[in-house]
């Protein structure tokens, strides 16, 4: 029986498609419960782009890209710095020193969650957008 | 006998530590330098790590009870230190390729020989 | 509400402008925001500066995290001056930079070369007004990143051999300021430099903070090139696209330098044997070395721009051996050539700019009669020549008068001969250069071209600006002077 390049890592391929979603999943609790326990942005970052690395094993490159464009990269690495030093302007803006959360909402215990919350979104975006493009540079080399 | 088994976790760092500079210094190859570094950034994690270490001591998560726990400061210092070596590493290899692409090769004495015979023409 | 915020805008501004440069990515739009918030950081500096000079030190808690906690950035008449003269040449330099970047770099690359450029801009920034030991490594590796992306920027491939090298040695010498604040952290239990000033002569143990000391000083002589440890220099300089040499030659040894002054005289304070050891046997040696190996080294050089890298290196040792003095005379030479050498060479390399924007080179042989072609360039490289060498009314004699007069007060009228014989070196290596745009004949084949051939004019008025605030300065030296006693003595009667 001839194989096909597409069809020689069948398996693979068929357990990275599941597997893909979970290690998403994994990630967003990394992030999100990063302010209340072990966790945070660099880890979840670090994380969610795997599930892209993988996926750029699995299937190749040129399908990554296609889902995941260099452009969208750029943007969200940019995005993400900019969420964490908007959260430190905002404070700012409200009076405090930047990136001082207590002020961010009435409480300052809601505060320090909802700043702690944005500044590590942000870091994760950045986090996982800059793995992944590191992927994309080297692994696009010859 | 005790400051050698007692401090043994400091022994690894400076074991670590000479070993990734002598990497640094002695190796041609641009990848084994940057192996090096690692190494050497490496044994100085595990440095600010060991220091902050308790003996008994929990990892620092609020309890119900209080425990000792281990300095949590030095954890955070060294997340930091260590994405800037992720840093410090990923800008040395996308050089690397650069350097590859345009002298096709990575060792350094044939790069200084190349470099030489440029100068002088 | 603005005045209390400004320490952090100080920071922001630069690091916001980075991400947005590269969501615009649209090359001119990327360079009108660099110079923007460049402007916005010259007056946050300025302000702050009027600030120091009014209520004294301002401190500004990180997060509302108070000082020994959290992150603390401190402002007084020492970093204040550095922090509005870091800013100012980034500015001067970036305004200057539109057309040389716009020759010398991929145009769909000049985004990540100005978003690099921000980013390296707060580092250095940082670098200056945190007062957190730990804070000062983590601002001084985004400033060093974003170098080394920087000087591979440059157009020849042994740009990318300089910046690696650059990369090993700069990474090797944060790695052992880190190594050195461990052992600070591990001696104090602190990582406030005001804490740290405070808790130092009660450590129990003398040993760790001697290393430490030690691994600080060798990874900030590292980062400052001062003379044994400058290696990385002369091809980082040499390669590097001539804008990032003219920004780097002007503020990141000198912010390195800064670092070292704060370590050496703030926070570890001049009661410890060691220092007197460090001193005397260590740094006034390799300052006396360096401008004196470094100035004749700079001689033989064909290539401008590491002529002046050479020359940069020697400059270096001045202001060390100001530092090594450890006097109040000695610290106020340091500080004003600190200042005033950052002012020379950054004018001197935006000359050579000019020169390689029009001929492609900057080969000191085929120079010829370049006056002719170039004359308001060459004017330039003369004029801040002749500072470097320290001709009265420019700012390299006030420098060069204090740093003498400091070590004639001193006694040590060696160091002060040898000063001056390294200003004869500069008179030989300048002169040369000179000789050739002014006075040599053509050659066949030519190789310029006849008839006015100028730099463009975005280029040469940033860069003659630069030179006439130099003059002004140099005319009223005691201006500069005033602010280098104040940093001097600040820095002498450590934290207050």
């Amino acid at each position: 029986m001839k194989l096909y390049p597409r069809q020689r890592h069948r398996v693979l391929q068929v357990i990275t498609k599941l597997i893909i979603p979970f290690v998403m999943l994994f990630a967003l609790y990394v992030q999100f419960h990063g302010d209340f326990g072990p966790g945070g942005g660099f880890q979840a970052g670090v994380i969610f782009a795997s599930a892209f690395i993988l996926h750029g094993l699995i299937f190749g490159l040129q399908h990554t890209r296609s889902v995941l464009t260099p452009t969208m990269l750029r943007v969200s690495m940019a995005v993400g710095v900019l969420l964490y030093l908007l959260t430190g302007v905002v404070s700012m803006l409200r009076g405090a020193e930047f990136l001082n959360y207590d002020v961010l909402l009435h409480d300052p215990i809601h505060g320090q969650h909802l700043g702690i919350f944005a500044v590590e979104l942000g870091v994760g975006i950045t986090v996982y957008a800059v793995i992944v493009s590191l992927f994309y540079g080297f692994a696009s080399k010859r | 006998m005790n400051t050698i088994l007692g401090l043994y976790n400091y022994w690894i760092v400076i074991i670590l530590m000479m070993a990734g500079l002598y990497i640094l210094i002695a190796r041609y190859n641009l990848i084994k330098k940057i192996i090096g570094l690692s190494v050497f950034q490496t044994s100085i994690f595990y440095l600010y790590i060991t220091m902050g270490k308790v003996d008994g001591g929990t990892a620092p998560i609020l309890l119900d009870e209080p425990a000792s726990y281990s300095n949590p400061l030095v954890h955070v210092l060294i997340l930091t230190a260590i994405v800037v070596g992720v840093a410090t590493t990923a800008v040395a290899l996308a050089l690397i390729v650069r350097i590859y692409e345009s002298y096709d090769t990575i060792e350094e004495d044939e790069i200084k020989a190349i470099e030489m015979q440029e100068q002088d023409s | 509400m603005i005045a209390t915020q400004l320490p952090a805008l100080q920071i922001i501004i630069p690091l916001f402008a980075a991400p947005i440069i590269v969501l615009v990515r649209r090359s001119e739009l990327a360079w009108i925001i660099a110079v923007v918030a460049n402007l916005m950081c010259v007056l946050v500096a300025w302000k702050l500066l009027g600030l120091v000079n009014e209520q004294g030190i301002i401190r500004y808690s990180l997060g509302g995290w108070a000082a020994p906690t959290g992150i603390e950035y401190y402002v007084d008449s020492v970093n204040a001056p550095l922090l509005l003269l870091v800013a100012a040449i980034s500015a001067i330099v970036l305004l200057y930079a539109y057309h040389s970047v716009k020759k010398s770099v991929d145009s769909n690359k000049h985004y990540l070369f100005y978003a690099a450029w921000m980013l390296c801009l707060s580092g250095l920034l940082g670098m200056l007004i945190t007062g957190d030991a730990f804070n000062v490594f983590v601002f001084l590796e985004i400033s060093s990143l974003s170098t080394y992306m920087l000087i591979a920027f440059g157009s020849d491939r042994r740009a990318l051999t300089a910046s690696f090298r650059y990369l090993v040695l700069g990474s090797i010498g944060a790695s052992f300021i880190l190594i050195g604040i461990g052992f600070l952290y591990a001696a104090t239990g602190s990582l406030n430099m005001l804490d740290l000033a405070q808790r130092i002569p009660d450590a129990s143990s003398e040993r760790a903070i001697l290393v430490a000391f030690s691994f600080i000083s060798i990874g900030l002589m590292i980062k400052s090139a001062i003379f044994p440890l400058h290696a990385w220099l002369a091809n980082a300089y040499h390669h590097a696209p001539i804008t990032v040499t003219a920004f780097l030659a002007g503020t990141a040894t000198k912010v390195s330098l800064y670092v070292f002054l704060r370590f050496l005289f703030s926070v570890f304070g001049t009661q410890y044997n060691f220092e007197y050891l460090l001193f005397n046997v260590i740094l006034l040696p390799a300052a006396v070395l360096g401008f004196l190996i470094m100035s004749v080294v700079a001689v033989f050089q064909t290539d401008l721009r590491r002529m002046l890298a050479y020359s940069s290196v020697a400059q270096i040792g001045y202001i060390v051996a100001g530092i090594s003095l450890a006097t109040q005379a000695g610290l106020t030479a340091g500080y004003v050539h600190i200042i005033n050498h950052a002012m020379i060479k950054t004018a001197l390399f935006m000359s050579v700019g000019c020169i390689i924007y029009r001929l492609g080179h900057a080969h000191r042989p085929s120079l010829d009669n370049l006056i002719q072609t170039m004359p308001l360039t060459c004017a330039a490289f003369i004029i801040s020549g002749l500072s470097l060498i320290g001709v009265p009314l420019t700012v390299g004699f006030v420098s060069k008068f204090t740093l003498i007069g400091a070590a004639m007060e001193k006694g040590w009228w060696m160091m002060a001969a040898l000063v001056l014989v390294s200003s004869v070196l500069a008179i030989i290596y300048i002169g040369r250069v000179a000789d050739v745009m002014l006075f040599r004949k053509q050659r066949l084949p030519n190789p310029i071209p006849q008839g006015r051939n100028e730099a463009p004019l975005s280029m040469l008025v940033p860069m003659y600006g630069l030179i006439f605030m130099s003059l002004y300065l140099g005319v009223y030296g005691s201006k500069t002077l005033a602010v280098a006693s104040e940093a001097a003595t600040q820095l002498l009667g450590g934290f207050r």
